[in-house]
């Protein structure tokens, strides 16, 4: 790709990614969702991973070495929303 | 030519190929990025866990705090661009406009601290520490300040971290790859910003 090329997609990057600030900000005062904001927010940061830190540049085995395994993580940490809901109904731990 | 490079380029007929045809401290950032994704993973689920079992979490920020947010992040994605634009002038050998760009977006990073410590001031201010606040669920200031500082700390951290290697630059003793390696650091911090102004701020507006 050419600078040029490269210079107009970093611009295009940059300001979908800051109209998509602008949406999670007219959601919060209109149509506020925990699972919509982060849709929006995954959305900005795939385009900041590829475009802005260029991965979509680099072998697909990098690629295959860090997504699945950060993924995997951040998948497990879920579990802890069953707890929260307990605490919030004041359940007592099951035996 | 540093020792390391040098016995690389010697080797290189011997040596096999690098896996991820990355230099090796570009991997190593991207390990450490990865490795530091889970410790934001796990604060911002941390924040999610005590809100969620928080009857009385406040929905205080008025749209003065937002607009203020509002700002800092386009003062960071800002930064991310003009980080990106020092960085192809590095890799493209154009001394001056990389370092010129590099240390915009260590300017640009000094003016984010600068907001988020007036908001911190202001909810210091309004009566807001790590053990209580006057709008109800005691850990939201702890949670609050938690996230946001760690957050923060990145951020100066990296404009100490791209002026050390930006100075390192222009005497010389680091290239364009160190530039680059820098930026993924910077632009990972713009990244986990995304997730911060929701989680924290948009989530809990005054409506």
């Amino acid at each position: 790709m050419s600078a040029e090329g490269s210079m107009k997609s970093d611009l295009t990057v940059y300001v979908v990614i800051l109209a998509l600030a602008g949406v999670q900000i007219f959601m919060a005062y209109h149509s506020p969702g925990v699972l919509r904001m982060l849709i929006v927010a995954a959305i900005q940061a795939i385009l900041a991973v590829m475009y802005f830190m260029h991965l979509r540049d680099e072998k697909s085995t990098l690629r295959l070495a860090l997504i699945p395994a950060t993924l995997f993580v951040l998948v497990m940490m879920n579990m802890v929303w069953a707890d929260s809901y307990r605490l919030i109904h004041m359940k007592p731990f099951p035996k | 030519m540093s020792e390391a490079n040098l016995t690389l380029e010697h080797g290189a007929g011997v040596m096999e190929e690098r896996p991820f045809a990355i230099p090796s401290k570009k991997l190593v950032m991207w390990l450490f990025i990865i490795s530091d994704a889970c410790t934001f993973g796990a604060t911002l689920f941390a924040y999610g866990y005590v809100r969620n079992a928080a009857p009385d979490w406040p929905h205080h920020f008025e749209t003065a705090s937002i607009i203020n947010v509002a700002i800092m992040t386009f003062v960071l994605v800002t930064s991310s661009l003009t980080m990106l634009i020092g960085t192809r002038a590095a890799k493209a050998g154009d001394k001056s406009r990389a370092l010129r760009f590099t240390f915009i977006t260590v300017a640009l990073g000094l003016v984010f601290a600068g907001l988020h410590l007036r908001e911190w001031a202001s909810m210091i201010g309004a009566g807001v520490n790590l053990f209580q606040n006057p709008w109800g669920a005691p850990l939201f200031g702890a949670s609050f300040f938690g996230v946001t500082g760690l957050h923060l700390l990145h951020v100066v951290s990296g404009a100490i971290a791209l002026t050390v290697v930006g100075l390192g630059y222009k005497r010389g003793r680091y290239n364009g790859d160190d530039i680059e390696i820098w930026s993924l650091y910077w632009h990972f911090v713009d990244l986990v910003w995304m997730f911060v102004v929701p989680m924290v701020y948009l989530l809990n507006v005054a409506q």
